[in-house]
């Protein structure tokens, strides 16, 4: 016999405009939740400040990215240039001061690397890709990408509570306020 | 301290001012859900009678002109090319840049009017973005090719080989290789992060199948909550940052092949800034060339305004009017310098047996865009139309009068040649055309072509201060916007 036991992943509240996910956004950063996040269908300007997320860290991992890219060029074009192959072609030398002849390359692998550390840390940091999410069982949820806007509180927050945060979230404006559940495996 | 400046409102508190209104971006008041509906019905509804009328056409261009004039290219040789001793880059190099300069304008729309805070490119990055990837694909098949035994193309790339000889990193050719490879890699990265939410869109709206699988996968799973799009538009902030300086380089790297060259005609250090901005002027040329029918097809009138394309109409005057600077500064400079070589080389350019491709560039690059001094022919979409024509030809011409006048008359009088193209030639170059119009075709049918979350972004609702500006005390005292009437 099987049985399908239901996890309760939190709860989702709708909002109507912006601006009413901006306010309510303050109050649920200001009542203390932590795991908690605020859905829309584009970036909305100044959120972070309402929900009380820090700058995102992503320009430190790409400034690495990009020394690494230039320092792989520089390694590449020296190693072979001067070190295992030199030649002389068109009276260029072939030694250190060489090195304006190797900028352009210097240049691009500086950008590439750069932006597949863009590509890459930003897939690390908002933890993407996945197949799946318990808020894709919600039965609203696939509005969020259209022209809704969502509020979403876990229930592994440690101040969640079936009732209360129901309770804030009404009480801010929520609508459509729905109890997410997903399969427990 | 009692601060002893008086505002207007204070001073003069009977006389209302009126709250100037900017243009609107996106007409008639559109709905979050219309411009979801409307952008994705382009791909979600059956396709016009019309894209088919274009597919079909150009799928068999594309397969006759590039997979059959590869397959005998390859099974007979280059020789079938009209390339000869000295004219040795021929066609195929004149192709290369006038299909990579294409490219350009889609990453200074994405990226440098990104930087710029020039909120109308959202309507049109996607696609300029996209003409960008298939652009360059169609350029990258020439220098491929045209390396002679495409099966040793991987030469290009510094891996150790068995000769044990390595690149020459102070050649510019080898400095392309890295430029445009990453500027292809980049552009790929950039289009495709920016199309994730919007991919996430259409995902959410398909039934459950292997279309929702499909667009679940390339979508990675977004569902946009704001802890994603905090990282999200800092990624997309840094490429934009990252792409800018790199398109740049990428066409200065390609005018590097022949500015660092001792060859009259070529010589000379305007090159880079007049290949940079000639490529952004074709570029945009060909990002209305595909627009303005797309629009009409797919009714997208309200989002691709008459804004963006006199906003685009003005960009081509600007570059256009650069690069016919560029053109006299370069005879200018042949006549000043006093260099025999130099003055002969550009003489033969005018006069000699192609000044019909020096008439053509001139008076498609130079003259034509100087229609869009008046307001007139910047409204009338078939002078736009025209001018956007005019502009792919001339720029094509350009890269014919640089690359075949110059190289038919080098030092040596025993080299001289005259050059003109076999029919191979022009089938593969027929072929890019009919595959970079293939491409598009695809791309319409199966990916979003205006990005959804960036033009939502750009209604004035969306600004979560937007209720507060309504209760305003000022707001709503000019019922017609301004800019449509003198101020009172």
């Amino acid at each position: 016999m099987t049985t399908t036991r239901k996890r309760v992943y939190g709860y989702l509240a709708e909002f109507s405009n912006a601006s009413t996910l901006y306010k309510a956004a303050e109050q649920v950063r200001d009542a203390g939740y932590r795991k908690w996040d605020c859905y829309s269908p584009y970036p909305i300007h100044g959120l972070d400040a309402a929900m009380g997320i820090k700058r995102s860290i992503l320009p430190w991992f790409v400034f690495f990215g990009g020394v690494a890219g230039c320092a792989t060029a520089f390694a590449l074009a020296y190693t072979t240039q001067v070190v295992i192959y030199p030649t002389v072609v068109q009276a260029k030398p072939a030694n250190l001061f060489t090195i304006p002849a190797f900028f352009p390359v210097m240049f691009e692998l500086t950008i590439l690397f750069s932006g597949f550390t863009v590509l890459f840390g930003l897939l690390g940091l908002i933890q993407l890709p996945r197949l799946n999410h318990p808020l894709f069982a919600s039965r609203q949820f696939h509005r969020a990408t259209d022209d809704a806007f969502f509020i979403a509180i876990e229930a592994r927050d440690p101040r969640f509570s079936p009732e209360k945060t129901r309770e804030l979230l009404a009480g801010i404006g929520g609508d459509n306020i729905e109890l997410v559940e997903e399969d427990d495996r | 301290m009692v601060s002893t400046t008086q505002t207007a409102a204070a001073t003069h508190p009977e006389v209302k001012l009126p709250v100037l209104e900017r243009e609107k971006l996106i007409l008639n008041g559109r709905s979050y859900h219309w411009i979801t509906e409307r952008i994705c019905g382009v791909l979600e509804n059956r396709q016009p009678f019309i894209w088919w009328l274009l597919f079909i056409p150009s799928a068999l261009i594309a397969l006759i002109g590039v997979g059959g004039g590869l397959f005998h290219l390859v099974s007979t040789g280059v020789g079938i090319w009209g390339n000869t001793n000295r004219v040795m880059w021929g066609w195929p190099i004149v192709n290369f840049v006038f299909w990579i300069g294409i490219g350009h304008a889609g990453t200074l729309i994405s990226a440098i009017l990104f930087l710029t805070r020039q909120n109308w490119r959202t309507s049109i990055n996607r696609a300029a973005e996209a003409m960008t990837i298939f652009a360059v694909m169609c350029a990258g098949i020439f220098p491929a090719f045209h390396v002679g035994r495409v099966w040793f193309a991987w030469f290009l790339a510094p891996v150790p080989n068995a000769n044990a000889i390595w690149q020459n990193f102070k050649s510019p050719l080898l400095w392309d290789v890295f430029a445009v490879s990453t500027y292809f890699t980049v552009s790929l990265i950039f289009w495709f992060l920016g199309m994730v939410p919007d991919l996430a869109t259409i995902r959410d709206r398909c039934k459950p199948g292997l279309r929702k699988i499909l667009y679940g996968i390339f979508s990675l799973g977004w569902r946009g909550g704001n802890r994603q799009w905090s990282h999200y538009e800092m990624a997309y902030l840094l490429l934009a940052a990252l792409s800018t300086p790199l398109v740049l380089s990428v066409h200065s790297v390609v005018s590097f092949d022949f500015a660092t060259s001792v060859v009259p005609g070529w010589h000379t250090t305007i090159f880079p800034p007049y290949f940079v901005a000639g490529a952004i002027f074709g570029g945009f040329a060909m990002v209305l060339t595909i627009m303005i029918p797309a629009r009409f097809i797919y009714g997208l009138q309200d989002l691709i305004t008459m804004k963006h394309i006199d906003n685009m109409a003005k960009i081509i005057l600007l570059t256009g009017t650069m690069v016919g600077y560029a053109y006299l500064m370069e005879l200018f400079v042949a006549f000043y310098s006093g260099a025999i070589y130099e003055m002969d080389a550009f003489k033969f350019r005018i006069a000699g047996p192609y000044w019909w491709a020096y008439a053509a560039m001139m008076s498609c690059n130079v003259l034509s865009p100087q229609l869009f001094w008046f307001k007139a022919c910047r409204e009338n979409l078939w002078v736009v139309m025209a001018v956007a024509m005019c502009v792919n030809v001339g720029m094509w011409f350009e890269r014919f009068v640089i690359i075949v006048t110059t190289l038919a008359r080098m030092w040596l009088p025993g080299d001289w040649k005259t050059f003109s193209p076999t029919g191979q030639d022009q089938l593969l170059f027929v072929g890019t055309i009919g595959m970079f119009l293939m491409l598009f075709m695809l791309f319409l049918k199966f990916l979003p072509c205006i990005n959804i979350a960036e033009v939502k972004w750009t209604l004035p609702q969306s600004d979560p201060h937007h209720d507060d500006k309504e209760r305003h005390p000022d707001a709503g005292t000019v019922t017609v916007p301004a800019y449509q009437k003198e101020l009172v």
